[in-house]
């Protein structure tokens, strides 16, 4: 009895004890309890919330671009996209086969998702795809609304209404770079609706256009579902942006230029209003706002006559004979006479070496008029052995050349106006003979862009230091006059006049039919490598060892407003290829109707130009076909395509 | 005539039930249909109605087994081991054809769990052995060897299931009847500190997802959105609870399904997000009125079986309390234990509600002397 008593005490001790346990464990939760819930409360309260709401940032409704009148160069497009936000996706490829059942996804979208889902920052969003149209997103947010982390969004998508006419000028948008966001830490540069500018007017006014975003607070469940819209704060819309550019002029110097390769600059010389800053052919920014596709991005980058470059800006050409009115204002400007008279054979010597002018029976006696009008190279090479190249040079500079303007565009290229000082730096060479004569007539070292080209012909024609500018609205400046008697302008602006309106001229062809309105200009000419002496890259070579056909001009001549710049890239002549665009691209701005009607004309030849074309080669195909079908044994099948006659008709 | 009628022998018997303790009982069980109508996001479906339907008949099941003589259970104390061992072995033979974990026998008509009912055999396995057992035996080789098998055999079985928690709780629930059934203390405190010098090693021997969330448990913070995502999301809904909850059907962490498992293992946060700490003080409170009912049955009980059964089934219920709010309250790692008639799902409800009505049967019949 006394060791069952013994039992039932240690039996009644232990079980006190567990008792206890029990006791002092209910303390301890209530008290790791209260710990989390009194003196933790704000912590976990503050994370309850950053859990249940999401800040979503509202992409800025993107300023427009409009021309001088107000007319939309870029606008934006109301459009529905998708996002997902991978990190919520279990099985990512999973996911996407269900999205692509929707909307279709082509493998290198796919590949493109993957690849970007892993150097995500975690919880940021993904575009699936853009522009997805009404009936997809409808289908999206019916078919696939309990998937986790998608997000069908209304977007806007930035509008071109012209496409590649004005894709220099505007430049294009696109998403922020990782490195975008890495240097500046803006949360909008995840947004996956969001774009920054990436050229052009778009990149350089990125900050007028972009606005302010807006936020909207929502609370999202687990999954990155959106439950309930809590607020919205509306975003800012960014500034619109007024060029100087007219929407009309340059859309029909586009339809006017086609698919040449040609850059066409045209200036209001009294106020400096660029007009128009045409590089053809180019690209449809609409295409590259929203993804870029990596074939037309290799097809482009390939393609010879350069779409990526606005050659207005970054094409450097030799100027040729568009140079000699700088060189006939350097020769006044040191005191020569624009009566003095030179005699030209048609050959120039020095010590042992002859150069050449274009005419090789020679001009006869040429003073400063004629000899623009003539474009004499004779004429130049003297006046620019009497003054030196230096004067040449300075007055090159003087009208704007190896100059970059204070315009919203990237980039420009300012070019080479070379120097003795210059060709010592250079090349560690003494300025020769050769080279002042190289330079008199545009050759040589002497590159310049299509802008500067019409900048320095505004600056002829008002005898003022016009300066170019592209957005409207900046208060205008009074332009300082040019360092020359504006007699001996008039001297040259009357030769430029005899080029496109007197006997002998070399423009004669491309004078304007408007009543009172009359242009001077002066054509161009300019070798793209160096062939031996006396042949030319003519019609008889390939496209790309063509000579660059250039021309500059001003209307009206006796009271200038407009200044042009035309730049056919292996156009061959001057006269030819790029006079007749000025033409027509002034004949715009003076006679609308009559430049539409030659515009009609001109299209309908190119159309049945490129019927004869194809009508040709589908001529030479057969007539190859059955060549072959001939040499072969009779019944044999042929298979190989039709391609190698193909390359044959491709030289007219 | 009344009096007639409540002197007969039912009557008093319903009269005899320990009404208070069902009142308390009752009152967790309404609790958590309130809870998981909430949880449901507002809703009797698909939980808080089935939750209620099933108390009420597993309650009204605990009254009829607290009817029962406490002779039947000594009897078949350990053929139902060896029913529920056979079931266990069943369960890895079964898996071990079909491949994989497997933890359910399917009967048919429902899914049965027979590692749920071990909790519930090993207490009264071990109460009939020490119970039988010669005076003073407890602390001799023959009193140690058959309680350790009987522990051990099921613990390797349900661990290799996998299911930690369950094997813990029967291990403890084992060690709970040696301790009571009078195994001297060292035999506790050097296997205890061998045990803690071995942890690093069941450390290894622990699956992968098991290692992993051992080491979530020690540092949640380190992976908040991947694996030690529970166990911080649950202390949000605790600690964003604060004082006096969110309100009811407020819960933003269970409502916007931020908290895994908002019915079922995690339905403790879940309660604490809307009603805060006064909640928590609510269900602890309560079961602390039951077990400490249990083991005052288990001391006012005449015979040994009923004392061991009686303490041993307070321990049980409570090591499921205890288990399950230290890992919702970030303080023992993600182990599959509900929280006790609050958490939904029937097999836990039956283990607790059995050991409830065994309970109030010790109570009915404590003051025999013999079985």
């Amino acid at each position: 009895m006394a060791q069952d008593g013994g039992n039932a005490r240690l039996f009644e001790r232990r079980a006190f004890f567990l008792g206890a346990i029990q006791a002092g464990a209910g303390v301890a939760l209530l008290g790791r309890m209260a710990y989390l819930s009194i003196a933790e409360a704000d912590k976990y309260k503050m994370a309850a919330e950053d859990n249940r709401v999401a800040l979503h940032l509202i992409p800025p409704r993107r300023g427009w671009i409009v021309d001088a009148a107000g007319a939309a160069i870029a606008t934006n497009r109301p459009a529905y996209a998708v996002d997902l936000i991978p990190s919520l996706v279990p099985d990512l490829e999973a996911a996407l086969q269900r999205i692509a059942a929707v909307v279709p996804l082509d493998p290198a979208d796919r590949a493109r998702i993957l690849e970007e889902a892993k150097d995500l920052p975690p919880s940021a969003a993904l575009t699936i795809a853009d522009d997805i149209g009404w009936d997809a997103f409808a289908a999206l947010n019916v078919e696939l609304a309990d998937m986790a982390g998608l997000q069908p969004q209304r977007t806007y998508v930035r509008h071109y209404p012209d496409g590649d006419a004005f894709a220099h000028v505007t430049g294009y948008v696109g998403r922020a770079t990782a490195e975008q966001y890495k240097k500046t830490k803006e949360p909008l540069y995840l947004v996956p609706g969001f774009r920054v500018g990436k050229d052009g007017v778009e990149r350089s006014e990125d900050a007028v256009l972009r606005g302010k975003a807006g936020a909207r607070r929502v609370e999202v469940n687990a999954r990155g579902r959106i439950v309930k819209e809590l607020d919205t704060r509306i975003d800012v819309p960014g500034h619109n942006v007024q060029l100087t550019i007219d929407r009309g002029l340059q859309a029909f110097a586009a339809a006017r230029v086609g698919n040449e390769s040609c850059s066409v600059a045209v200036i209001d010389v009294v106020t400096g209003d660029i007009k128009c800053l045409l590089s053809m052919p180019a690209f449809d920014p609409n295409v590259f706002s929203n993804r870029i596709p990596s074939q037309l991005w290799k097809d482009l980058q390939a393609d010879e006559k350069k779409p990526l470059l606005n050659k207005t800006l970054q094409g450097l050409y030799v100027p040729g004979s568009t140079f000699k009115p700088v060189t006939a204002l350097a020769a006044l400007h040191e005191g020569i006479l624009p009566t003095d008279q030179v005699h030209c054979s048609g050959a120039y010597r020095v010590g042992n070496n002859t150069w050449h002018c274009h005419k090789r029976s020679g001009h006869g006696t040429v003073n400063m008029r004629s000899g623009i009008a003539k474009s004499c190279n004779v004429y130049f090479y003297t006046m620019a052995r009497r003054v030196g190249p230096q004067a040449v040079a300075d007055m090159a500079r003087v009208l704007g050349l190896e100059h970059k303007f204070d315009l919203p565009m990237p980039v420009q290229r300012a070019g080479i106006i070379p120097d003795p000082a210059w060709k010592q730096e250079r090349y560690d060479q003494k300025w020769s003979v050769a080279d002042t004569l190289n330079m008199a007539i545009g050759q040589g070292y002497v590159i310049v862009n299509p802008l500067q080209l019409a900048v320095m012909t505004a600056r002829i024609a008002t005898g003022k230091i016009v300066e170019p500018r592209m957005l409207a609205g900046a208060p205008q400046k009074a332009f300082a006059p040019l360092p020359v008697p504006l007699d001996y302008l008039e001297v040259v602006r009357q030769g430029m006049d005899d080029v496109v309106n007197g006997p002998g001229g070399t423009a004669r062809a491309s004078q304007l039919n408007v009543p009172g309105i009359r242009m001077g200009g002066k054509t161009g000419t300019a070798q793209v490598r160096r062939i031996s002496a006396g042949f030319r890259g003519g019609a008889g070579v390939p496209w790309k060892y063509r000579d660059h056909a250039l021309f500059i001009a001003f209307a009206p001549v006796d009271n200038p407003r407009y200044a042009i710049s035309v730049v056919v890239e292996h156009g061959i002549g001057g006269s030819k290829a790029a006079a007749p665009i000025a033409k027509d691209v002034l004949t715009y701005i003076y006679d609308r109707e009559q430049a539409e009607k030659r515009l009609a004309g001109v299209l309908e030849a190119r159309e049945r130009a490129r019927v004869a074309a194809e009508e040709a080669l589908a001529r030479a195909a057969a007539e190859a076909e059955a060549a072959r079908q001939a040499a072969l044994n009779p019944g044999a099948v042929s298979a190989a395509p039709a391609a190698t006659p193909a390359a044959g008709t491709n030289r007219p | 005539m009344m009096g007639g009628l409540l002197n007969a022998r039912w009557p008093q018997r319903i009269l005899a039930l320990p009404w208070r303790m069902i009142l308390t009982i009752s009152l967790i069980g309404a609790f958590a249909v309130v809870v998981l109508y909430s949880a449901a996001g507002g809703s009797m479906t698909p939980w808080a109605l089935n939750h209620a339907v099933r108390f009420t008949i597993f309650l009204g099941a605990a009254i009829l087994i607290s009817q029962v003589p406490l002779r039947f259970w000594l009897n078949i104390a350990y053929p139902l081991y060896g029913v529920v061992l056979v079931a266990l072995i069943g369960v890895e033979v079964v898996g071990g054809i079909r491949g994989g974990s497997q933890r359910w026998l399917n009967l048919g008509f429902m899914q049965l769990q027979p590692s749920e009912f071990m909790k519930l055999a090993i207490i009264l396995a071990l109460g009939r052995f020490y119970h039988y057992l010669p005076r003073g035996y407890a602390s001799k080789l023959p009193g140690i060897w058959p309680p350790l098998a009987l522990i051990g055999v099921p613990f390797l079985l349900v661990m290799t299931q996998p299911d930690l928690g369950t094997a813990l709780m029967i291990v403890a629930g084992g060690a709970t009847m040696m301790f009571l059934g009078g195994l001297p203390l060292k035999w506790f405190l050097i296997p205890g500190g061998a045990g803690l010098a071995a942890l690093p090693l069941v450390f290894n021997m622990l699956h992968e997802y098991q290692k992993k969330r051992v080491l979530i448990f020690l540092d949640p913070e380190a992976d908040p959105l991947g694996a030690g995502y529970h166990i911080t999301q649950s202390k949000i809904a605790i600690g964003s609870g604060g004082l006096f909850g969110k309100g009811y059907l407020q819960g933003s962490q269970s409502h916007l399904q931020y908290l895994p498992e908002q019915h079922t293992d995690f339905v403790f946060a879940t309660m604490a997000e809307e009603w805060g700490l006064f909640g928590g003080i609510f269900l602890i409170f309560a079961y602390g009125i039951i077990l400490n009912w249990g083991i005052r049955v288990g001391l006012s009980a005449k015979t040994l079986f009923a004392r061991l059964v009686a303490v041993g089934l307070s321990m049980t219920i409570f090591f499921y309390v205890l288990i399950n709010s230290m890992m919702v309250m970030g303080l023992a790692p993600v182990v599959g234990i509900p929280f006790p008639l609050v958490s939904y799902g029937g097999s836990a409800m039956m283990t607790v509600m059995i050991a409830f009505g065994l309970l109030m049967g010790i109570y009915r019949q404590r003051d025999e002397e013999h079985i």
